[in-house]
């Protein structure tokens, strides 16, 4: 497998008055291509920094991050936004959609950035939309659609560019048990497809469907270690024994 | 991102908030509406002090004859002559700055032809005149020096004159009888309308000055070579003082007034009044468009304001867009285009209302207002300038963002 983020001694340090913190110390990670890899901590452990850092969001205090192939960490932030444009996807929490705008709008925005012509802009978000199973709710504004169905529209979002790397933090925090599930049976299905997922989160809840878990504590990475992942499609059928569960209800899978 | 991307995202997020937006865009819509009035007003009243001017002539200079004191006993202004065609032809020949120095006599006189007789004011003048007061020949001619010089009895006749004596028949070669006595018409002069205090220019006859001296307007104060008044016509703007100081020294010493004689004469400057006016027009149009582009300047601030405001709430969207891969630039350039979409918009509004408030003040007060495509195409650069100006810093507070920060922004 080739890999796709690979970090040495990747530090971050913030100076805070007088004070130095160091918010991500040395850590070494590499993530291959097609991983579902989750990244666990508390809060302070270092993990919104090291997403921050592997998102191309920030650059590293010290440390090399190599990432697809490329040495990202001396780069400029207008490089750095063409790479989270073209390789990367952003899964938030609370999903950040722009409001009284359509889904099919929002899911269109990142080709605003880059390159795509405009007349390809919307086959693009229709298809996206469709793989995400809201095509028949492409005109629907966030205020029109469930919590899980904006969360759709946001991974529907950060899969319009074919990103290398789909980066979300706390997908499901702000989702009920049943429509979490969906989203991690959602990640589940294109990290088969093979996308690399990234999941960012404090709950053991989410991390026990990574097939990796990266542990950190006081901006250390204290722990890496690989699992077999479970199934959250299984889960769904368990919740629901006498409905036909799929990651993508709405479509036909 | 492209230009039009940039446009369809300003669109899309001025109609999220059209209230806002109508508000906010009020302020240049206001202030253009205020500058292409104001502007209009102005043009329209410096338009009507132009035209004064050129109905009166331009560099002007009237010398009239001073007054009579008889036992203490002063007999007002004209009442003693002692201007002479020959201080007309010495000033037009020995002051530099005077161009024209035309003599004149006038009077009233009841004029018959056929059966229809009319009282009107008499002129008599020599072909310096017409250049000096900017009067024209519509049809016919003018007379020439040679007719000046040997008294032809010829005349020249106003339009009001022509239109009462002979409705409708041609004028030109009849014969009218001017205090009894017969004149050739030779033409018809160009039309001068009324003056700003309303009296009627073109009811006048123009005979050459010696015709009239000897026949018709010869009277007890003006014999010989003496003439009622002499219109100076300087050779520029500029030289008109000099030609009023060089003119007056002249005369001075041809009348052989000692220092400290009173001036037997009097100078009447009509075009340093008339600048005067043309002066207080334009300062005044200045004032009334400095007004309206201080109420398109808070327009602007306004624009700044919500702007900011909007930076501040949309600080999530900000850092979402950079997180897909907004650059700073992108950033900049999408808050810019939506202030000047804003300002613009509000400026082509605003040309409505400037064109249409011009339109009713023109018809409720009365105003001249000329509405001139330059002071269109100014006052939209100017509400665009104020988008690209004011929008600025709220555009470059909001690509200076962190991303991070402002994806965690509450």
């Amino acid at each position: 497998m080739a890999t796709m983020i690979e970090t040495q001694s990747l530090t971050k340090d913030y100076v805070v008055g007088a004070d130095v913190v160091h918010a991500l110390a040395d850590a070494d990670i590499r993530i291959d291509a097609g991983e579902l890899v989750a990244i666990m901590g508390p809060s302070g452990s270092g993990k919104s920094t090291c997403m921050n850092l592997l998102g191309c969001l920030d650059t590293p205090s010290a440390g090399s991050y190599h990432f697809d192939g490329v040495e990202v960490s001396s780069m400029s932030t207008d490089q750095l936004a063409a790479v989270r444009n073209e390789k990367i996807g952003f899964v938030f929490q609370s999903f950040n959609l722009l409001g009284r705008t359509s889904a099919l709008h929002n899911v269109e925005m990142p080709l605003i950035y880059g390159n795509t012509p405009a007349r390809d802009r919307r086959p693009r978000a229709v298809a996206a939309l469709s793989a995400v199973g809201l095509a028949d709710r492409m005109d629907h504004t966030p205020a029109q659609l469930s919590g899980g169905q904006m969360q759709r529209v946001a991974i529907a979002r950060a899969l319009v560019n074919d990103p290398a790397l789909l980066l979300a933090d706390e997908p499901t925090g702000a989702l009920d048990t049943r429509t979490g599930l969906e989203i991690m049976a959602l990640f589940q299905k294109l990290n088969g497809t093979g996308i690399t997922v990234v999941l960012v989160t404090h709950e053991p809840e989410v991390a026990r469907f990574a097939q990796r878990i990266l542990r950190f504590r006081d901006g250390r990475l204290v722990s890496d270690q690989g699992q077999t992942p479970e199934s959250a499609m299984a889960l769904l059928a368990e919740l629901e024994p006498d409905a036909a569960v799929a990651p993508v209800p709405e479509a036909a899978a | 991102m492209k230009l039009s991307d940039c446009l369809m995202a300003a669109g899309h997020s001025l109609r999220a908030n059209k209230m806002r937006s109508i508000l906010t865009s009020l302020g240049i819509i206001i202030g253009v509406g205020a500058v292409i009035a104001m502007i209009a007003i102005g043009t329209g009243a410096e338009q009507r002090v132009q035209r004064v001017i050129q109905q009166l002539g331009s560099n002007i200079v009237l010398l009239r004859n001073g007054t009579s004191v008889a036992g203490g006993r002063r007999g007002g202004s004209g009442t003693r002559v002692t201007l002479t065609e020959q201080d007309a032809a010495a000033i037009e020949r020995q002051v530099d700055a005077v161009q024209v120095a035309a003599p004149e006599v006038r009077g009233t006189g009841q004029v018959i032809y056929g059966n229809t007789n009319w009282h009107t004011i008499l002129y008599g003048l020599t072909e310096g005149y017409f250049t000096a007061r900017n009067w024209t020949v519509d049809e016919g001619r003018m007379f020439t020096g040679a007719e000046v010089r040997s008294a032809a009895k010829v005349a020249l006749i106003g339009k009001t004159v022509a239109r009462e004596l002979f409705a409708g028949e041609d004028p030109i070669g009849k014969v009218i009888r001017i205090k009894k006595v017969p004149f050739m018409v030779i033409g018809i002069l160009g039309e001068k309308g009324q003056t700003p205090w309303g009296s009627d220019q073109d009811d006048v006859i123009f005979l050459p000055i010696s015709t009239a001296k000897k026949r018709v307007l010869g009277g007890r104060r003006i014999k010989g070579n003496l003439v009622a008044g002499i219109t100076l016509k300087a050779v520029s703007a500029a030289a008109v003082d000099e030609a009023v100081r060089e003119t007056r020294a002249l005369l001075r010493q041809r009348h052989r007034l000692r220092a400290g004689q009173p001036d037997d004469f009097r100078v009447r400057n009509i075009s340093s009044f008339l600048k005067a006016r043309a002066e207080s027009s334009q300062v005044m149009s200045i004032l009334l468009a400095s007004v309206a582009a201080i109420s398109l300047l808070v327009g602007g601030i306004g624009i700044m304001n919500i702007m900011l405001v909007s930076v501040t709430e949309r600080t999530r969207e900000i850092g979402l867009r950079m997180a897909v891969g907004a650059r700073g630039r992108d950033i900049l350039l999408q808050f810019v285009v939506e202030a000047t979409a804003l300002a613009s918009i509000g400026g082509l509004l605003g040309i409505g209302l400037g064109v249409g408030g011009s339109e009713i003040l023109a018809a409720v007060a009365g105003w001249e207002m000329v509405i001139e495509p330059q002071a269109i195409i100014l006052a939209v650069a100017f509400s665009a300038a104020i988008g690209i100006f004011f929008g600025f810093y709220p555009a470059r507070k909001a690509s200076k963002l962190d991303p991070i920060e402002a994806l965690r922004y509450e």
